[in-house]
């Protein structure tokens, strides 16, 4: 199945540019250059370098013994909470700086949940001495003190969203009204493949080295790019779409969505977008959205900061349509007992939003000879506090 | 049958009033659920010209603190579209004046476009502005419906906005050109720019089919009568809804206010002003 964004940003019936008028000359602008400018030699040299020599890349494709044992297939782990600052998001912050500066921009702005993304984006503005202002829900700073502080360690200004719900999609409103009052000399540096075209393109592409690593080291390992399963959490799903990118559209590959089901996709208090969610427009895109009859937007939860956001990636809203891959759900519970097994059988603490993939181990029937690649989208030191808390090991 | 609109209540104002045209916006369920009726009737009694009703929406990206208050609280206070409709059922008996609604596009999408516009023409509802329908969508997507049911889709322009682009928006558009006066969102900031009126200079030479309301900032007298100077009038939004947030007699503040406004020169009628 061909999976791509046509001309208008679509993925089949999801994604667009739903902006108001305000926003129009700066998406209008990243839209007819962003194509031209991640092709560019000078600038692929300029990424493929921090990436190597200051992210760390490629990162390790490690065949995780004990777990491959525990259920009876070859499982790889794809280690992107290895990478500079403990998860994946860094490949696509360096990815939009740069873009942003060869677009003149003099500042950035990005909205974060955890704060993962937020100090991704700090982190590469400290840098490229660029000012940096990270809008940050009001109770996320509170549940997420130690990443303000790493943020504000790097030089960057934290703004608590204060209105509507005061985490990440009021984050994400608070920036993009940032971004219409500074319409000229800021870019916005979105942290996931959501919001208006071309964001959900781009960032993919930035996220995609991980599957294009996947493939050659698979070679080295197996004798083959292909796997028979890609399995990755989702919450926007900038992960996801990076570790499946190169697989789209090859069908042999089994892709694997996992969401976040909270207590339980039955109570309510869940993020499972694609179980409980409806084709609704926020932040710019079409796509599968939790919401009320009325249409406004529900306030999902999850124990994952993460994975606790009401919509998901057009691109995921067409995957699940489509049928081109499956998606499973996992509660808090389910997640932090398979955070603790990899912890125990591989060495390895998962950042929540990470072990929720690992749930999908429990639920898909492998065969001995399946090869299995799980995208480790973070590491867990940044969860200590929720592992702690949750003290079940 | 489709309930056809033949003659718009905007375009038969345009038609006969150019100049000083007062468009005022507030939010559906705001200071208290029933207050909407009650307020739109005000509104026309005081001396507006046409009123915008807000279709509260909880996460209104181009609005600032005032309006997202308002929103909030009229979400707070139970509103919803369905009620709004069931609100204004009635209103044509009250209110001739041009109505538009304003808000968001989820919830008009969750309600379904063609019954939603139906229900707009039933109700005598003329026209809407939703900020995050841009001109490609709507052209594409919904502009039959909108015209089967003889609703006016009203764009916005910006100072960022290019020449070229506020050229294809005019040709695109009927009723009038929302014209965003600076780069931001919604919220009174006192007074106007010698670079905003530059912008209105250029966009007023530029010789539109359509003519233009100025929106965004514009609270009192002064800055109404400043956007008059080079538009066909303005629209307030958050200033009223503050007026509504501290009023103790609805039609009292109301009245006052858009008094205050439109100041004495202005005749409360909807004659031909030669």
């Amino acid at each position: 199945m061909k999976i791509e964004v046509d001309k208008r940003g679509y993925y089949g019936n999801f994604g667009g540019a739903y902006i108001p008028e305000m926003l129009y000359p700066n998406v209008e602008e990243l839209r007819q250059n962003y194509i031209s400018i991640i092709h560019d030699e000078g600038f692929k040299k300029e990424f493929d370098q921090l990436l190597k020599t200051y992210v760390g890349r490629p990162t390790p494709l490690y065949y995780a013994k004990r777990l491959s044992e525990k259920y009876k297939t070859k499982i790889y782990l794809k280690r992107e909470d290895l990478c500079h600052t403990g998860a994946h998001k860094v490949n696509n912050t360096i990815g939009q700086i740069l873009l942003a500066r060869r677009l003149g921009k003099q500042k950035i702005i990005a909205e974060t949940g955890a704060g993962q993304h937020g100090v991704a984006t700090a982190t590469v503005c400290a840098l490229m001495g660029m000012e940096c202002i990270v809008y940050m829900g009001e109770i996320d700073m509170a549940r997420q003190k130690p990443n303000v502080e790493r943020m504000r360690i790097l030089g960057t200004e934290v703004r608590p969203a204060k209105s509507g719900s005061k985490t990440l999609k009021d984050a994400t409103n608070e920036a993009m009204r940032h971004w219409i009052n500074n319409p000229v000399d800021t870019h916005y540096i979105i942290g996931s493949v959501v919001g208006p075209h071309p964001y959900p393109d781009m960032v993919a592409r930035f996220q995609s080295v991980i599957s294009e690593e996947i493939k050659w080291q698979l070679k080295d390992n197996e004798g083959t790019e292909d796997p028979d399963y890609v399995i990755a959490c989702v919450g926007g799903g900038s992960n996801a779409a990076g570790a499946f990118y190169h697989y789209y559209d090859n069908d042999n590959v089994n892709l694997v969505c996992v969401e976040a089901a909270g207590h339980g996709n039955e109570t309510g208090e869940s993020a499972a977008t694609t179980v409980l969610g409806k084709p609704g427009v926020l932040h710019g895109s079409k796509t599968l959205l939790m919401q009320t009859e009325d249409g406004q937007v529900v306030e999902p939860y999850s124990i994952s900061a993460g994975l606790d956001y009401p919509g998901i990636g057009p691109v995921h809203a067409h995957l699940f349509e489509s049928g081109r891959a499956d998606f499973y759900s996992a509660t808090d519970e389910e997640a932090m007992k398979a955070g603790i097994l990899l912890s125990r059988l591989e060495g390895i603490i998962p950042a929540i939003e990470s072990a929720h993939a690992l749930v999908a181990l429990e639920k898909i029937m492998f065969s001995k000879d399946d090869v299995v690649v799980l995208n480790l989208s973070g590491r867990g030191d940044k969860d200590l506090e929720t592992y702690i808390k949750w003290g079940k090991y | 049958m489709p309930a056809i609109q033949t003659i718009n209540r905007i375009e038969q104002l345009f038609g006969k009033k150019k100049e000083k045209i007062l468009s005022v916006y507030f939010s559906a369920g705001f200071p208290n659920l029933e207050d909407t009726p009650k307020i739109m009737k005000y509104l026309q009694d005081s001396g507006a010209d046409i009123i915008e009703v807000g279709i509260p929406f909880s996460d209104p990206v181009a609005d600032g603190p005032t309006i997202q208050e308002s929103n909030k609280d009229a979400l707070d206070n139970g509103i919803s579209v369905k009620i709004i409709f069931e609100q204004l059922t009635q209103i044509r008996e009250e209110v001739t004046i041009p109505i538009i609604f304003m808000g968001y596009i989820n919830p008009v999408l969750q309600y379904g476009m063609d019954a939603f516009c139906k229900k707009c023409a039933e109700i005598g509802i003329d026209g809407f502005i939703l900020p995050d329908l841009p001109m490609q969508e709507y052209m594409a997507e919904y502009r039959a419906t909108f015209e089967k049911y003889g609703l006016l889709n009203i764009f916005l322009i910006t100072p960022q906005t290019s020449e070229a682009r506020i050229r294809e928006i005019d040709a695109n558009s009927s009723g009038f050109i929302y014209m965003v006066s600076l780069a931001g969102t919604t919220g009174a900031k006192g007074n106007i720019s010698e670079d905003q009126v530059k912008y209105f200079k250029r966009v007023k030479e530029m010789d539109l089919n359509n003519p233009t309301l100025i929106g965004f900032g514009i609270s009192n007298k002064e800055t109404f009568d400043r956007a008059c100077e080079y538009a066909s009038g303005a629209i307030i939004g958050s200033a009223f809804i503050n007026v509504l947030k501290n009023a103790t007699n609805l039609e009292h503040d109301i009245s006052r206010y858009i008094k205050s406004v439109k100041g004495n020169s202005i005749k409360n009628d909807h004659t031909i002003k030669k």
